[in-house]
Parts: C-alpha cells; sequence; structure tokens
C-alpha cells in the first residue's frame, strides 16, 4: 500500500511518515499539492492520502479537487490533516472529496483510528 | 516526588470505600499525575497541598468527592473499538427491531459513559442507520459514577481533541455545532440520552428491563467478587434475548457462567444462557 504525505512542514512529514511506514505504507512525500501531483504522476498511484489545507503554490483543497477531476484515482481516499478547524472548512473540504478529516495538533491514534473508518489498517 | 506510602494508601482506601474499584500497587504514579491535574484545576499549589487538606479533613468534603472522580475517570472515544458497533448494525440491531416490532419499543443502556462518548456514538448511529424507527420508544440510559462527568455529558461539549477521536467527520458536520474552542453535540441527539449518575458497585436502584447493555472497559477496575455483583445485577436489568458487551479485555468466563457468548468475525457480546 502506498501513502502520499503532503505538507509544507518537514517536521509534520516526518511524523505522518514514521506512523504510516508503521502501518506497513510505503510513503511518498510532498511540500504542496502541485509537486504531489508531480509525485503521483511518477510513481502512477497512492492507496490514500493525507494532505494539509494551507501549503504554497498549491493548497490542499485543490490537490482534493484536481484529484477528484481525475478518474484515474477514484479509489484513492483523501485525509485532510489540517490546522482549519472551522466547521464550514470541515464541510468545504467533505464536499469536494476528501474522506476524512484530522484537525491538528493530531496524535498517533488519531490517525490510526482515522485508518481504520477508513477502512484502511485497523486501530 | 512520587507520593508517600501513606498517601497512596489513603487514596487507595477512600477509592476503594466510595466505588469499590481497586487501585494496585504499582499504580503510584497514575495516582500522582491524575491529583497534579485535580490539584492544578482546584487552584492548589502542589500535590503534597492536596493530601494536606485531605488529611485535614479525612471524613467527607467535596475534595473527596473529586479525588475519587479523578480516579475513576477513563479515557474515552467515539464509535470506540468500531467492531461492536458494526456487530450492533449490522446483526443486533436488525434483530430486536424485529422482535419488538409489536411493542416498538427498545432500550439501550450505557453504563459507565464517561464524557458521554458512548452513549451519543449510539444516538447518531440510530439517528444515521435506523432512522425508520425513530417513532419508536428507544431509550438511550447512560450512567457514570462521576458527577463531573455526567455534567460534562449531559451538557455534550467535547474538546477538538475528543472530537478528532474516532468520530467520521461526515458524522462531526452533520450531528455537532462549534461552541468557542469546543464543538457540542446538536441539541435533538442530546434529547436521546437519558443521563444519571450510579454507582454500578452499589445495589442498583430500579431500572427498566434493557435490551442491549454497554458496559465496556468497567469491570477491569474491579475486583472478581465486585465483578460477580455486577454482573449478575446486569443478568438481571437485560431481557432474556438481550444483549450485553464488556471491554475487549474483559470477560464473563470463570466469573459469571449464566451468559453465553456471541460472536461474529471481528466483534463478540455475551447473552444471558436460556434456562432449560
Amino acid at each position: 500500500m502506498r501513502a502520499l504525505v503532503i505538507d509544507d512542514s518537514a517536521a509534520v512529514r516526518t511524523i505522518l511518515k514514521r506512523i504510516l511506514t508503521e502501518c506497513g505504507f510505503e510513503v511518498v512525500e510532498a511540500a504542496d499539492g502541485r509537486l504531489a501531483l508531480d509525485r503521483l504522476r511518477e510513481v502512477g498511484s497512492a492507496d490514500i492520502a493525507l494532505v494539509d489545507w494551507n501549503m504554497p503554490v498549491m493548497d490542499g483543497f485543490d490537490f482534493i479537487r484536481a484529484v477528484r477531476a481525475d478518474h484515474a484515482h477514484d479509489g484513492m481516499r483523501l485525509m485532510m490533516v489540517t490546522t482549519e478547524t472551522e466547521i464550514a472548512q470541515v464541510a468545504k473540504a467533505l464536499e469536494a472529496g476528501a474522506n476524512e478529516y484530522v484537525m491538528k495538533p493530531f496524535t498517533k491514534d488519531m490517525i490510526l483510528e482515522k485508518l481504520s473508518l477508513m477502512g484502511i489498517a485497523h486501530a | 516526588m512520587p507520593i508517600s506510602p501513606r498517601d497512596f494508601d489513603f487514596v487507595r482506601n477512600l477509592v476503594h470505600q466510595r466505588s469499590a474499584i481497586v487501585l494496585e500497587a504499582g499504580k503510584e504514579t497514575l495516582v500522582e499525575s491524575r491529583l497534579s491535574l485535580l490539584a492544578r484545576r482546584e487552584g492548589i499549589d502542589s500535590v503534597d497541598e492536596l493530601f494536606r487538606r485531605l488529611h485535614a479533613d479525612p471524613a467527607a468534603g467535596k475534595l473527596h468527592v473529586q479525588v475519587v472522580e479523578a480516579m475513576t475517570t477513563n479515557e474515552t472515544l467515539f464509535f470506540r473499538d468500531i467492531y461492536p458497533f458494526d456487530m450492533l448494525r449490522n446483526i443486533i440491531l436488525p434483530d430486536l427491531f424485529k422482535k419488538r416490532e409489536v411493542e416498538k419499543r427498545l432500550t439501550i443502556w450505557s453504563a459507565g459513559c464517561s464524557g458521554g462518548q458512548e452513549p451519543y456514538s449510539l444516538a447518531i448511529m440510530l439517528k444515521e442507520q435506523f432512522p425508520q424507527y425513530m417513532n419508536w420508544n428507544i431509550r438511550l440510559l447512560a450512567c457514570d459514577l462521576s458527577t463531573e462527568m455526567i455534567a460534562r455529558a449531559r451538557e455534550g461539549r467535547f474538546s477538538q481533541f475528543e472530537v478528532n477521536r474516532g468520530l467520521p467527520a461526515s458524522l462531526l458536520v452533520k450531528y455537532f455545532h462549534q461552541k468557542g474552542i469546543d464543538w457540542q453535540v446538536r441539541e435533538d441527539i442530546r434529547r436521546m440520552v437519558e443521563f444519571s449518575e450510579m454507582n454500578l458497585a452499589a445495589p442498583w436502584p430500579a431500572l427498566p428491563y434493557a435490551d442491549i447493555v454497554f458496559m465496556r472497559n468497567v469491570l477491569i477496575y474491579f475486583n472478581v467478587e465486585t465483578k460477580r455483583g455486577i454482573l449478575a445485577q446486569a443478568r438481571k436489568t437485560l431481557r432474556p434475548d438481550g444483549y450485553l458487551f464488556l471491554g475487549t479485555a474483559e470477560t464473563t468466563f470463570n466469573i459469571d457462567e449464566n451468559f453465553d457468548r456471541f460472536q461474529n468475525e471481528k466483534a463478540w457480546c455475551y447473552r444471558p444462557k436460556k434456562t432449560p
């Protein structure tokens, strides 16, 4: 299983990568949405992407819209992991095609529980 | 600095007297960390000072209640463990809705409900998955030993940290609203749950017969005799074709042999043994 971790903070990417690697994922990293789309083209596909919202060049919301507009990635699960904590933002991300939403700060357990909810890994 | 053996014994005896919960040796760090939080919350300078006040008035007082509550409150989350909820949704509730077709009445009990995540998970699941039965007389009862937790649960107010745990984002958006920095369960869901204080280790008050009892991660705190007493009372409360859910690390085996284990692929619960 392959996971894409998209966040402009290298520290956050490192933490998420460690959690996902422990779950058996091969992890591909990107620092913004545009780079993530490039990496996706290189590797072909990913089972899940954990996406920050606020990033330079292309933000997480636009990344989600781009992925959902491309039927080649219909099976890809999308989890927003962001400091955006307004209910309107959560709803907006879900409407755009996010499957799950985690508000920062997060813990390892939160990520595992959300993966479990998405039927991807067991908490 | 770790708490002294005298202070640990004091807390151990107090918690056991008031709740029958057993704090075993080795739990000193847990006692220390929970009481540090309590001291900070109450504006008491240190855990030493907190103990000084406890020893000064050993008979009663609000602080004693708060210590018991601080030691008996569990961490919990929405839809905890998932699989029991799947089993409920896919097998048990369809079965019970069919069996109760004539009386149109169902009672579910969440014992040891802590901050309310479990009964609210049940209420949300019923509303979400079984809207056609919302005109039935469905009672969701929830109890906890802690006065403070019951007050919190009744308010249905949760921190961002708490709603991040176990709750699908789609349900967060649908059944909660933001209240300051917290999230509050929508009023129609709150109205579905009846909360009350109750000490499971004491004789139980008269309760309506329950079709389903959730009593998860509660028995682990008690000694075998108390567990036996609680299970016996739960059995009397359960309808003969009802279901009892315990925590994943808990069982009725070797404690109360009047239950049968009922299992599907990933979850299990217990049912009163049929009398011949």
